[in-house]
């Protein structure tokens, strides 16, 4: 099936059978390599992308089902000149990360979070990540990341 | 250079950001399956259904005639081309002289099938579903057999429960090895005299690694010059090169490139030679394809290697003043149905050892059984033992502690080793340590002195608290290759370092060790920028590739920056002596006369002096340059084998809430203080103990992987049964450090990999027991699940509190 959407601010086209995930045709049709798969029962969050402006995890909706959305990956989210997006910046800040495999799902998660809940205290930031597994930092880190990327996506809005 | 004045160069303890992140903040990290190869094959393995079955008959006629299939693989095949098993790294000799029992482990199952997940066959296609809907088509005729899957269940022997279920025809009664050191007369002297003993039956739970990449292999041919590349989420390239070559497949070394890249954590579950990683390479030849294959997250379940699944019981002797006089322990270990890599170390030589911890106890004796069960098979896994032996020893001591009505502090002060070096009774001499330090800081950072109030205060919302208290000890950086050798270990245990200066004074660094989340290519940039006096970002660092790394032995144990960081140290010392006859020439000044220092050579007692990168280029273009006396060029390599352990330890203090009404527990507030020696990168390092601060918590309080007693079936198969934790499951930590440079490496750096995973489950337990003492309950296994916990209450008996 053809499916077209916006992906990183290009238009993207891409012919997969019914039955593929976003993730395969992403990864796999669009080689966007960043966005992961860490498990196969929708909990790891590896996967997650912006759908539309919402974080989603691409491994639990179909490619088809993007039919017409704006799709943001991790390797859209910095500036065309690479400069980072603020909440890319605060987890390197903050040693948000370690091996980068939850990474990009863990930045896009935040993202939105801070988009939606722009108030939200540390204690609610890590009710709000509960949708994405990090097995390196203990989360610590990631919380004053988010913390970080809260302050400064709000001064940059 | 010594310990003392590396720990003053600069950049040494600075926090600088990584220079990996950039990479895996932007989607271009590189791990294994975003590697695409040229008309790429994909490989799925059928798996076995049963715990423990004969195999009557596999019937692949379907599978091969099905869309894309390129070839389907079983036992039949792997014996004609007389593939050997996969071998175990660690020789336990038992207690009665007879070496441990060590049954064939084929890359695919030949006759019978242990464990639920063992391979049965292997099929490659074109497409990964395409090898998806071949492998349903694979038959297999089964007869099931009785299954044994708990340690306790195959300790008490082949009869009963588990009539039948002898895993392998050379270990009839499942049996391994018995294995034991220490003096087993002086301690039962030491017990029969003592004032007071304490006994404590305790469970470590299994526990599955859940690195967040699943494992995955890409396997290449190449006919033209003979030569395979494998690339492989692995943590020791070179180790699993050298594992698969002499001693499965019978390859020439140098024939096979093994590249790890990008690997998204391993936690010990990616330093083992697996199967699948043996049949791609293997298949990969036979069918001429490259072949990937990547585990979903139901086959890392069931087919990574488990963790910790012990049974032990333990005793301690004691005067009247709470000095231990003697330790007595005998524990059962489930090895699975296989040996892994290095299975039969864990619970021996890393374990055993480790149980003096960081007391003076005079007299230890350590006897383990080793079985076979009908599960995957165990190995290391964060800490890998020595969580293991810090959870039964300091379980016992706070034990010990309420049982002599003294605090647990107390107890612990009263006993701790102050004088170094110390020579334990179980083998280990620790050079260095400041544990009273230790706890004194824990207990401020804590607030100790606070803990009466908080406990009031829970008291009066209906609610229990509780302070636990770990101590631990470690060895990192597993040591020295003659002593381990002589111990039973079948590798080395140096690493290796190349330092490549470049013309304009840049620098690559190849390490043998290998980073998969810990910062390497920063923290070691560091090492070496301060060595030269050049910046950080002059300084790249290559690891994980067996094409481009002369040698090493990996990352695990916590030996990165104390062994290969050494190894790298040795190899500067080397180009610096070098780059002093070079500039001594440029000079026209004695060798003996050259400084080195901040990135510049001078001749002492002149005003004479030249910068690195000066040096660099004249070795390079040596115009002006001493070839009769010297090469050109300026690259070292070294080779470190340490010359023993290095010992961090540490004091954590827990304290949890818990609700009598659900049993929910809560860690409220932890406080971890280590000694890791020399820091070099603090955020770095404390992002190490967060991060396994927060695994040695899930043991605790979550995490547990459970088989169907009877039927092997494994019911934790996902992260909707195995309770991984999350953001919410945690309070912030309290860190602190002291630090006592280890006497025996270059940088005075210990090792800081693995210490949150084990100085935390006691310490968390610890409180757990201290809240639910007053209520009567004496003993408790992990995890402290909500419904356990409240079991525990519903079952205690108030006249039995300590």
């Amino acid at each position: 099936m053809q499916v077209q959407f916006t992906v990183n601010g290009r238009a993207a086209s891409v012919d997969v059978p019914p039955e593929t995930l976003l993730v395969h045709a992403l990864r796999e049709q669009l080689r966007l390599t960043g966005t992961h798969v860490g498990c196969d029962t929708s909990q790891c969050g590896a996967c997650t992308v912006l759908l539309d402006g919402r974080a989603v995890k691409s491994c639990a909706m179909l490619a088809v089902q993007a039919q017409g959305a704006e799709v943001t990956t991790i390797e859209g989210l910095a500036a065309a000149d690479g400069t980072l997006h603020p909440m890319q910046a605060a987890f390197k800040e903050c040693h948000g990360l370690q091996c980068g495999f939850c990474t990009p799902g863990m930045v896009l998660s935040a993202v939105d979070l801070c988009r939606s809940h722009p108030d939200a205290d540390a204690g609610q930031i890590r009710e709000l990540l509960e949708g994405n597994i990090c097995r390196c930092t203990g989360y610590q880190n990631i919380v004053r990341a988010v913390q970080a990327g809260q302050k400064a996506m709000a001064s940059s809005a | 250079m010594g310990a003392s004045d590396f720990s003053r160069l600069p950049h040494i303890g600075e926090s600088l950001l990584r220079k990996e992140d950039y990479r895996f903040l932007t989607g271009a990290g590189q791990y294994t399956d975003d590697v695409v190869l040229a008309a790429q094959s994909h490989a799925v393995f059928v798996r076995s259904p049963h715990a423990h079955a004969r195999i009557e008959r596999i019937r692949t006629d379907a599978a091969r005639a099905a869309p894309g299939v390129l070839g389907v693989f079983t036992g039949a095949d792997v014996a004609a081309d007389k593939i050997n098993g996969l071998p175990c790294g660690w020789l336990i000799t038992s207690t009665n002289g007879a070496p441990m029992k060590e049954p064939p482990h084929p890359i695919l199952a030949q006759g019978k099938v242990r464990y639920v997940g063992d391979h049965v066959a292997l099929v490659v296609a074109q497409t990964q579903q395409q090898a998806r809907d071949a492998a349903e088509l694979v038959e297999v005729d089964y007869e099931a057999l009785p299954a044994v899957v708990h340690v306790a269940d195959a300790a008490a022997g082949t009869t009963g429960a588990v009539a039948g279920a002898a895993l392998h025809d050379i270990a009839p009664d499942n049996h391994c090895f018995k294995w034991a050191i220490g003096d087993r007369t002086a301690v039962d002297a030491a017990f029969a005299d003592a004032a007071h003993v304490t006994r404590l039956d305790l469970l470590n739970n299994r526990l599955i690694p859940n690195a967040i990449e699943p494992r995955a292999v890409i396997a290449s041919y190449q006919r033209a010059n003979d030569e395979y590349t494998l690339y492989v989420s692995n943590q020791n390239p070179h180790v699993e090169r050298l594992l698969m070559t002499a001693f499965v497949l019978g390859l020439p070394e140098h024939k096979v490139r093994v590249i790890a890249p990008d690997v998204g954590g391993g936690f010990g579950s990616k330093i083992f030679l697996y199967a699948e990683d043996v049949c791609l390479t293997w298949a990969a030849k036979k069918l001429q394809r490259n072949i990937k294959w990547v585990a979903d997250r139901s086959e890392s379940f069931l087919c990574d290697a488990h963790g910790r699944d012990h049974s032990s019981h333990a005793e301690m002797a004691l005067d009247e003043e709470g000095r231990f006089l003697a330790l007595r322990v005998h524990t059962d270990a489930n090895l699975g149905a296989y040996l892994s890599t290095f299975a039969s170390a864990v619970p021996t030589i890393l374990y055993a050892t480790l149980l003096a911890g960081p007391y003076r106890t005079p007299l230890v004796h350590v006897e383990v059984d080793a079985w076979f069960t009908n599960t995957a098979p165990v190995d290391a896994y964060r800490g890998a033992g020595r969580p293991e032996a810090t959870y039964l020893l300091e379980r016992l001591v706070s034990r010990c502690a309420w049982e002599m009505g003294l605090e647990q502090d107390e107890l612990r002060k009263r006993n701790f080793i102050t004088s170094f070096p110390y020579q334990t009774p179980v083998a280990l001499q620790y050079d260095i340590g400041d544990y009273p330090a230790c706890m004194a800081q824990a207990q401020q950072l804590a607030d100790v002195a606070g803990f009466a109030a908080r406990r009031a205060a829970s008291t009066a919302k209906g609610l229990l608290r509780g302070i636990g208290y770990s101590s631990y000890i470690e060895a990192c950086g597993i040591a020295p290759s003659n002593i381990a050798g002589a111990l039973g270990a079948r590798a080395g245990l140096f690493e290796c370092g190349e330092v490549r200066v470049h013309p304009t004074g840049s620098v690559t660094v190849f390490t043998g060790s290998h980073s998969h989340g810990q910062g390497h290519e920063t923290t070691f940039a560091q090492v070496v920028a301060a060595r030269l006096g050049i910046a950080v970002e002059s300084v790249d660092i290559v690891h994980g590739d067996t094409g481009r790394v002369p040698f090493g032995m990996g990352t695990y144990g916590s030996r990165s920056i104390s062994v290969g960081g050494a190894a790298i140290m040795k190899a500067l010392d080397k180009i610096e002596t070098k780059a002093k006859k070079i500039a001594a020439h440029l000079m026209e000044a004695s060798d003996a006369d050259i400084d080195f220092a901040n990135g510049e050579f001078s001749v002492r007692g002149t005003d004479k002096k030249i910068p690195f990168a000066q040096v660099a280029l004249t070795a390079y273009v040596p115009h002006n340059y001493p070839l009769d006396k010297l090469e050109p060029g300026l690259n070292e390599t070294a080779f470190y084998d340490p010359t023993n352990f290095t010992f961090p330890a540490g004091t954590y203090i827990c304290e949890v809430e818990i609700d009598p009404a659900t049993g929910a527990t809560r860690v409220d507030r932890f406080t971890a203080v280590d000694d890791f020696g020399t820091i070099i990168n603090p955020m770095i390092v404390e992002g190490q103990v967060h991060g396994g601060v927060a695994q040695g918590i899930g043991q605790a309080l979550m995490e547990n992987c459970v088989y169907e007693r009877e039927t092997g079936q494994l019911l934790t198969g996902s992260f909707m049964d195995y309770a991984m934790p999350r953001a919410d499951d945690f309070p912030d930590f309290k860190l602190g450090h002291v630090c006592t440079p280890c006497t025996h490496n270059s940088l005075g750096t210990k090792g800081c990999g693995e210490a949150g995973a084990i100085g935390s489950p006691p310490a968390v337990i610890n409180a757990v027991l201290d809240a639910l003492r007053p209520l009567g309950v004496r003993d408790f296994d992990m995890p402290a699940t909500p419904h356990r916990v409240w079991q525990a209450i519903q079952q205690a008996n108030p006249s039995a509190k300590t």
